[in-house]
């Protein structure tokens, strides 16, 4: 099909064009120019008529740059007119017409400086409403906990023991598996630095300390956080979406009784259970480099442990592990019930619930930290 | 260069489609003529979406030939598919908008892909579309998920007619909207159909933009088309799924006086 032209004649101050050919979509991008030319001259004409009879084709992008040409001119006073236009394109053109296709100006954009200090005031408030939404959210855990235990037949047990199984058990290969290889490292990097200075041996203390007061339980954490924390968000959320937290409420049931609490129950039982498992594999594993690696036999790699750590390092440890457990918990059921209708924010969701939990386990580990050199242990 | 009206502009012959074991379509034989609305009515899972996914291409078909603008589609090249799929637009149920786009970009999107007009071109056609479909160029900056349901679907209408499509793909477009907006949607699409000489296909379960909308209906079932022809055909027709589908309760009573006057 061919290409539309413009045919200008001028007369005096009056101005007639003649178009021809086919003024389609695929033609715009050399129509644009034509008509932009012929539109240039405006101080000089008084009136302009447009033949349109001679078009073979016209749709939407042809009339309007006719269109666009008769509005540049009507607003510099000109008379204009459309010739010949045929019943078939009468309506298109009409509608076209109508259009104000004006692009109301973009709102102004604040100075910088504003805007910066804008977003930082936002993500203030935000960070004052989780803080807020987490203790809201662990005072209806301890109510529904109460409540239980005044009633324990109303706990959900085998909702828990499932959860259990998807959280504890079915989680261990892969946390003893990363547990191994975080010790076998750090044993490797101790015995690479402390051999300069002839001093292998307290590689087994380094390692000992290290993983049963802090690297153990935090890693193992972390891991939780990703793994489970993130299901039970993306579980809870899907659940609101589809509006079937809403259909317990409806049958008078508390969604964190039936849903919450057995999810963070099972954390609680199953993080010290990893932490544990972890703790024990992350020794098995700095054992072992530090035998190939380092020479040093697991006879004496097992006395020197003996006396470089004591049940306390590990009871700090462990200890950390159920708090961790709930924080992770709450944090993933809170964010898990702020999902709105869409699947965009079952995912943001998602994604704040591990960010979150994971910075939130290394503050709580921080803060214990703080707390157990102050009681000097 | 106008093809002659009436002529078909779609042609699907003894179209096959499974799904895994079990088959959706059995040798299904249906065609659009030019600058008609051909409403695809049947029951659940009877394979309405089915058979307009497997004319857009978008599922594969075990046999038969389709025809589009007279090209079988299994002998054109890349550059003839590509030609064909500027060539229509299609409306998906949930608007598919692309949710990281503004409105106005979504409508842009094809402008600029195949087009490659002026930037100040393609936001005009983008405005233009959008006034075209009844919506304000405010529209423009919003994001899909800031607009109503009955908003997504005009957006979403707006994107499909952005390159001035000869086909347009409905698929179920007044689900999920109040009794008025479906009805102003049904009028939107009749009357752009009538300004712009567009050939339309939709799939719908709406008896009222069948009554309103549609020139033919075509009716499937087991994997078949059961029946095809007008409105009033449809009414008369003695076939038991007919009967229940347009006699049914959910027929309007001033349908049958219309038909029998």
């Amino acid at each position: 099909m061919t290409a539309g032209t413009l045919i200008s004649g001028q007369r005096g101050d009056g101005l007639a064009l003649a178009a021809t050919g086919s003024w389609t979509a695929e033609h715009a991008r050399t129509l644009e120019p034509l008509v932009d030319a012929v539109t240039r001259d405006k101080a000089s004409i008084r009136s302009v008529a447009i033949d349109v009879a001679r078009i073979e084709r016209l749709d939407t992008y042809g009339a309007w740059l006719l269109e666009r040409a008769l509005r540049t001119w009507s607003g510099h006073g000109c008379e204009t007119r459309i010739v010949g236009l045929s019943e078939d394109y009468r309506g298109l053109f009409e509608k076209i017409r109508a259009g104000t296709h004006k692009l109301t100006p973009e709102p102004r954009r604040p100075n910088m400086v504003i805007a910066t200090l804008e977003s930082v005031g936002k993500t203030m408030t935000l960070v004052g409403e989780d803080i807020a939404l987490l203790a809201q959210m662990l005072g209806a855990l301890i109510v529904a906990f109460a409540r239980v235990l005044m009633r324990p037949h109303t706990f959900r047990f085998t909702s828990m023991v499932n959860h259990l199984e998807r959280v504890g058990w079915n989680a261990v290969p892969i946390i003893l598996m990363m547990t191994l290889l975080i010790g076998a490292i750090l044993a490797q990097q101790g015995i690479f630095h402390f051999r300069t200075f002839g001093a292998d041996i307290y590689v087994v203390d380094m390692v000992g300390v290290l993983v049963l007061r802090e690297i153990g339980v935090v890693i193992v954490c972390i891991m939780v956080a990703g793994r489970s924390g993130s299901a039970y968000t993306a579980e809870l959320g899907s659940m609101k979406m589809r509006e079937e937290v809403d259909a317990l409420r409806t049958m008078g049931f508390d969604p964190v009784e039936v849903l919450i609490l057995p999810r963070i129950l099972a954390l609680v039982i199953a993080v010290p259970i990893l932490t544990f498992l972890g703790s024990m594999a992350a020794l098995y594993g700095g054992g072992l480099v530090s035998w190939l690696y380092g020479g040093i036999t697991p006879t004496v790699f097992m006395s020197r442990l003996h006396d470089a750590v004591s049940v306390q390092s590990f009871e700090v440890g462990i200890v950390k592990a159920p708090f961790m457990a709930v924080i992770i918990g709450l944090v993933a059921c809170m964010e898990g019930l702020q999902v709105k209708g869409s699947a965009e924010s079952l995912g943001a969701k998602t994604t704040d619930s591990v960010v979150k939990s994971i910075f939130l386990v290394i503050v709580l580990d921080g803060l214990f930290a703080v707390f157990f050199a102050s009681i000097g242990i | 260069m106008t093809p002659a009206p009436n002529s078909e502009i779609i042609k699907v012959r003894n179209l096959v489609v499974d799904f895994q074991a079990h088959r959706v379509l059995n040798g299904v034989n249906v065609e659009l003529y030019r600058g008609e609305i051909l409403g695809f009515v049947g029951a659940s899972g009877a394979g309405k979406s089915t058979l307009a996914r497997t004319i857009i291409g978008l599922l594969p078909k075990r046999a038969g030939t389709i025809e589009i603008f007279g090209i079988d589609i299994d002998k054109a090249n890349h550059e003839q598919k590509r030609a064909i799929d500027r060539r229509w637009g299609v409306l998906f149920q949930q608007g598919a908008l692309f949710s990281s786009l503004t409105v106005g970009k979504n409508i842009e999107f094809p402008i600029r892909e195949y087009l490659r007009l002026s930037d100040r071109l393609a936001t005009e056609m983008a405005v233009a579309k959008l006034e075209m479909v009844g919506l304000s160029p405010d529209v423009y900056r919003e994001y899909p998920s800031e607009l109503s349901g009955g908003m997504i679907k005009r957006a979403a209408l707006a994107r499909a007619l952005a390159l001035d499509p000869e086909i347009l793909f409905l698929d179920e477009p007044t689900s999920g909207l109040d009794p008025i907006s479906a009805g102003e949607f049904d009028a939107l699409i009749l009357t752009l159909q009538q300004t712009l000489g567009i050939s339309v296909l939709m799939v719908t379960h709406d008896l009222d933009s069948l009554h309103r909308v549609c020139d033919r209906i075509a009716v499937l079932g087991d994997g078949k088309i059961i029946a095809a022809g007008t409105m009033d055909k449809m009414m008369e027709s003695k076939h038991p799924w007919l009967m229940s589908y347009f006699h049914g309760d959910r027929a309007h009573a001033d349908w049958h006086v219309r038909v029998k006057g």
